[in-house]
């Protein structure tokens, strides 16, 4: 038995066991995102991921690239340096909800509104789990938090309108069931020029499921089975998220628009003439 | 390493402070600056603007300190030097950062060029209320190193020491100008680039596999590499180990922090640049930094000529403090006198590194405005009886 799993490569397995609760639906998440690095043909040395803090936050110390465990809410600025100084980098952004979009929001929607180069997946679980359960900006109405231990009250984001409305260039959304689309979807992020967003649907059993009695990891992926329905190019207004309610899933965006490095280039050029040096990195 | 030619502007100009720090990032290497408006601090990214077109920098606006604070660290590990600048509030704003560069040993230099505080408190006015903030502002146990210009001229000279000192010791630095040193005109001569050392970032040679993020070898400063080299490394703002990944024990905090703390401590001696004026007779020391050590000159010219024998310390670094001359000064001299743009800042440090062998007084002053040289005149003729 000298097989090993091909995901393994990818992986700092000295790492392993990893801490994340069984049923959790990040493990899926990691393997759809190795998945889609064997497919896409970018030289792995180039790859950068960079995590926030969290449970996602973590993604970033399990891979095997080059990778930055940051602070939360800021993965997305500093991935912006990153990205700018390197250009000829691919960076990822991988983090949760409450790191992304609560404390990290302002600089979600500034990177997206700048056509910033780099993907970023966001695995929404509608939950702090690290911090044991609270209320995020995509706990949907009446779902049950430690911070909410009367229902949520509060009006979520959902994400993929948010993205598309701060100018995200590719928008997509699936659950953990889907694991085939999430890779799908990743690779053609990654190969995208611009600020590309997945947001992945991911089961918490240990502190969402359970408050809510949405039952363990299995039955909150069968949940996903049978509300899912795939709906590509939907409009991102139609595509909010309600409490045990139905998701749309699919790649809702995928347009052309000029990256934040593309804009500087042209505009620089414009205003100083044979001046200006395209710039392509920090020499 | 001699400054690359294309980022050093050689030769005499008529510059602020702010435009002089911009110069001085730029012939120390900076290729790489993000920012936030905020007075009395933005001439500086104005005039990084304008000038990194032209020697293929990139600068970008964020959308806040935050943001600015974490994007200049980015850069950093994709191989630019980099440095934010800020004033007070955004300053605030930092702090976790400074936090986080000390921690992944990030070389990066943060600029805060003071006004009056607390809060909004005086935006267009001077202040030095910020030193201890530079020193402890962000959560646990770190050193920084924090440099203290008063002139135009040292905006730029002593911004590329700080890029050198970031780059030798792997440690955030904090350039602490102030809006006079920031805002006052002077002749600022730039000499030509073979003329300016910058200190290059200590590369390993290692092969990936071999290296280890957090190794060091008894100078307890560890070899860096850069995103995209193939060494597929991790790093952490959690407690790590040598490889760079968390362990979360007392064991990995202790000698993680020790060394965090002590590659700066027991470097100190190397680090501290400090300007000493007729101390050797002194009875009265007057200890000063920034703006204010340009006041306290006026008056330690009006207490000579008194009769009053009194010299100067200028702190040039003011972090590390240099205690162990100050303890040397203290078993001989009467008082030490320190006038600063605060309630006694500066001056808690002084007091400890003297250990009540000398008097020490403070000249405290709210900020807005500059001392007026007979108040700490009046103080040093005290101090001297």
């Amino acid at each position: 038995m000298n097989e090993t799993n091909p995901v393994e490569q990818y992986l700092r397995m000295d790492r392993m066991p990893h801490i994340w609760c069984s049923g959790c639906g990040l493990g899926t998440t990691v393997n759809c995102f190795v998945r889609a690095l064997e497919g896409c043909q970018i030289p792995l040395d180039q790859i950068c991921v960079v995590s926030g803090i969290g449970c996602t936050g973590r993604v970033a110390g399990y891979l095997k690239l080059d990778s930055f465990h940051t602070t939360h809410g800021r993965p997305i600025p500093f991935a912006t340096g990153l990205k700018l100084a390197n250009p000829k980098l691919k960076v990822v952004v991988y983090s949760g909800d409450g790191d992304l979009i609560a404390i990290g929001g302002n600089h979600f929607i500034h990177a997206a509104r700048r056509n910033i180069d780099i993907t970023v997946v966001c695995v929404n679980n509608f939950t702090y789990g690290m911090t044991g359960g609270q209320v995020t900006p995509t706990t949907p109405i009446d779902a049950t938090a430690t911070t909410t231990p009367y229902g949520n009250f509060e009006e979520p984001f959902s994400l993929p309108y948010l993205a598309e409305s701060a100018g995200a260039v590719y928008v997509a959304r699936w659950t953990t069931y889907h694991i085939r689309h999430i890779t799908k979807s990743i690779k053609e992020a990654l190969q995208k020029k611009g600020f590309s967003f997945v947001e992945i649907i991911s089961p918490c059993p240990t502190l969402y499921g359970r408050r809510n009695r949405l039952g363990d990891g299995l039955e909150m992926m069968k949940f996903y089975k049978e509300n899912s329905t795939i709906k590509n190019g939907a409009d991102t207004r139609e595509v909010g998220l309600g409490f045990k309610g139905q998701i749309v899933c699919g790649k809702f965006i995928d347009r052309e628009r000029p990256s934040f490095l593309e804009m500087y280039n042209l505009k620089m050029s414009e205003r100083l003439g044979s001046s200006y040096k395209t710039y392509e990195g920090i020499q | 390493m001699r400054a690359d030619p294309k980022g050093v502007l050689t030769g005499p100009h008529f510059l602020d402070g702010d435009h002089a720090c911009c110069e001085g990032a730029l012939a120390a290497g900076c290729r790489f600056v993000a920012g936030y408006p905020i007075t009395p601090s933005t001439e500086v990214v104005e005039r990084i603007a304008a000038r990194f077109p032209y020697v293929g920098g990139i600068f970008i606006q964020m959308e806040d300190e935050i943001a600015s604070s974490i994007a200049i660290l980015g850069a950093v590990w994709a191989g630019a030097k980099a440095m934010t600048v800020t004033s007070g509030p955004g300053f605030s704003l930092m702090m976790e950062h400074i936090g986080l560069a000390a921690m992944l040993e990030t070389p990066a230099v943060f600029v805060d060029v003071q006004r009056g505080g607390p809060s909004t408190g005086l935006p267009t006015l001077p202040g030095q209320a910020d030193m201890m903030q530079a020193r402890w502002g962000s959560h646990g146990d770190y050193e920084i190193i924090a440099i203290s210009p008063n002139s135009p001229q040292e905006c730029f000279d002593l911004s590329i020491v700080a890029f050198n000192l970031a780059e030798q010791y792997r440690v955030p630095v904090m350039f602490m100008m102030d809006e006079c040193v920031g805002h006052m005109t002077e002749k600022v001569i730039i000499p030509p680039a073979e003329e300016i050392e910058v200190t290059e970032r200590h590369y390993t040679k290692k092969k990936p596999g071999e290296y280890l993020p957090y190794l060091t070898n008894g100078d307890m400063i560890p070899e860096m590499v850069k995103a995209g080299d193939g060494y597929r490394f991790h790093v952490t703002g959690l407690t790590h180990d040598q490889r760079g990944y968390p362990v979360m024990n007392p064991d990995c905090q202790e000698k993680l922090v020790r060394r965090l703390v002590e590659k700066i401590r027991l470097n100190a001696d190397k680090i501290i640049r400090i300007e000493e004026d007729e101390t050797d007779d002194a009875d009265v020391v007057v200890v000063s930094y920034g703006i204010t050590s340009r006041v306290a000159l006026r008056a330690i010219q009006t207490a000579r000529a008194q009769g009053i024998k009194v010299g100067h310390l200028r702190l040039i670094t003011v972090w590390p403090f240099p205690e162990r001359r100050v303890r040397q000064l203290a078993e001989r001299i009467k008082a030490f006198v320190l006038p600063e743009l605060n309630y006694g800042q500066m001056f808690l440090e002084l007091q400890r590194a003297v250990e009540g062998k000398a008097k020490t007084y403070l000249v405290p002053h709210g900020g807005g405005t500059v001392h007026r040289p007979e108040v700490i005149y009046e103080q040093i003729k005290e101090a001297a009886k």
